[in-house]
C-alpha cells in the first residue's frame, strides 16, 4: 500500500482498524518487559535507585522532540504536497506530544530535586523544553480557535515549521551552553556512555513509548477523520434545513400572490 | 522479590505514577472521543443525512 493509497481516508480507516489491535498488543508487551527490566535494573553508583526515573524521563524527552518532528513533516505535507491526511496527522499528534513533553518536564523535575537539589533551573535545556511544551499548547489553541479545518491547517503548519527551529536548540543546548543538564550519553558518535544494564531497559522503554505514540496517533487520526465527517454531514443537514425553509417561504409567497390574483 | 528504592522512593514512585496517570488520561480521551464521534455519525446517518457514495468529508472539500 503506497502513501497515495493512504490519501484516501476510507482506506486509511480500514488500515487502522486492522493494524491498531496488533500495535496495542505489541505496546503492552514491550511496556511490560521494559517496566520489569527497569524495576530489576541495578542502582547507579552515584544516583542510586533514582536512576529508575531515567527509564521514563528519557523516552518521554525523546518523544517530545520526535512528535514535533512528525508534525513538521506533516506540515510540509500540508503546505507542499497538500496530502489530505497531513493536517489530520499534525492535529492528532499535538495533544500526544504535549503529554509526553509534560511528562519529560515533570519526571526531570522529580529527578532533579534529589540529584541537583532543585526541581527547576532556568538552564538552556530545561527552558527550551518548556518553550516546546508551550508551543504544543499554542498549536492546540490555534486548532480550536479556527472553525474551518483547512484554514487552521495552513496556519498551524506554518507555526509548526517555525517551531521546528527549537528542536536543534534543545538537542545541542547542552553542548552550546554551560548547563546543569548533563550532555548526551546514549546517542554519541563515540558510542553510548551507559552500561548495558541501564542501556537495555532504556532502549526497550524508548521503543515501547514510541509504539505507544504510534498507536495513540493512529487512533487519534481515526477520530479526527470521523470528526470531519460529522462536521461535513452537519453542514449538509443545515443546508438542507435552510433550503427546505426557503422553499417553504417561496411556496407561501406564491400562494399569497395567487390569492391576490384570484381576488 | 522486594525492591528497595532507597531514600528517594517517593520521587521514583511519583514519576511512574504520573506517567501512568497521563497515559491513562490520553487513552481514555481517545477512546471516549471515538465513541462520541461514531455515535454522532450514526445519529446523523439515521436521520437520513449520508455521505455521497461513501466519499469522505475530506474528499468532498
Amino acid at each position: 500500500m503506497s502513501l497515495l493509497d493512504l490519501a484516501n481516508p476510507t482506506r486509511f480507516l480500514a488500515l487502522t482498524a486492522r493494524v491498531l489491535p496488533w500495535l496495542a498488543a505489541a505496546t503492552i508487551i514491550l511496556l511490560a518487559v521494559g517496566l520489569y527490566q527497569s524495576a530489576t535494573a541495578p542502582d547507579d553508583y552515584q544516583q542510586g535507585a533514582t536512576v529508575k526515573i531515567m527509564f521514563i524521563h528519557v523516552p518521554n524527552a525523546w518523544l517530545s522532540m520526535f512528535v514535533w518532528g512528525v508534525m513538521s513533516i506533516a506540515s510540509l505535507g500540508t503546505l507542499v504536497w497538500r496530502h489530505p491526511l497531513a493536517d489530520v496527522a499534525a492535529k492528532a499528534a499535538a495533544p500526544i506530544g504535549a503529554a509526553f513533553t509534560f511528562l519529560a518536564l515533570l519526571t526531570g523535575s522529580l529527578w532533579g530535586r534529589p540529584m541537583w537539589g532543585t526541581y527547576w533551573e532556568w538552564d538552556a535545556r530545561l527552558t527550551s523544553v518548556l518553550i516546546l511544551f508551550l508551543m504544543y499548547l499554542g498549536l492546540m489553541a490555534l486548532w480550536r480557535a479556527v472553525d474551518d479545518p483547512s484554514r487552521a491547517a495552513r496556519a498551524a503548519a506554518v507555526l509548526t515549521l517555525v517551531g521546528a527551529i527549537n528542536l536543534p536548540i534543545i538537542k545541542f543546548s547542552v553542548d552550546w551552553w554551560n548547563t546543569l543538564h548533563q550532555p548526551a550519553s546514549v546517542m554519541r558518535i563515540s558510542g553510548s556512555a551507559l552500561d548495558k544494564s541501564f542501556l537495555i531497559p532504556l532502549l526497550v522503554m524508548a521503543i515501547a513509548f514510541t509504539l505507544l505514540f504510534v498507536t495513540l496517533h493512529l487512533a487519534a487520526m481515526r477520530n479526527e477523520i470521523l470528526r470531519r465527517r460529522v462536521r461535513s454531514l452537519q453542514m449538509m443537514q443545515a443546508s438542507r434545513v435552510a433550503f427546505s425553509s426557503e422553499a417553504g417561504t417561496g411556496a407561501r409567497g406564491e400562494n399569497a400572490s395567487n390569492e391576490v390574483g384570484a381576488a | 522479590m522486594t525492591m528497595s528504592l532507597g531514600p528517594y522512593a517517593s520521587f521514583i514512585v511519583t514519576s511512574y505514577a504520573a506517567a501512568a496517570v497521563v497515559v491513562a488520561i490520553l487513552i481514555g480521551w481517545i477512546v471516549l472521543d471515538h465513541r462520541n464521534q461514531t455515535q454522532r455519525l450514526r445519529e446523523l446517518e439515521r436521520s437520513g443525512i449520508t455521505r455521497r457514495s461513501g466519499r469522505s468529508a475530506m474528499d468532498a472539500s
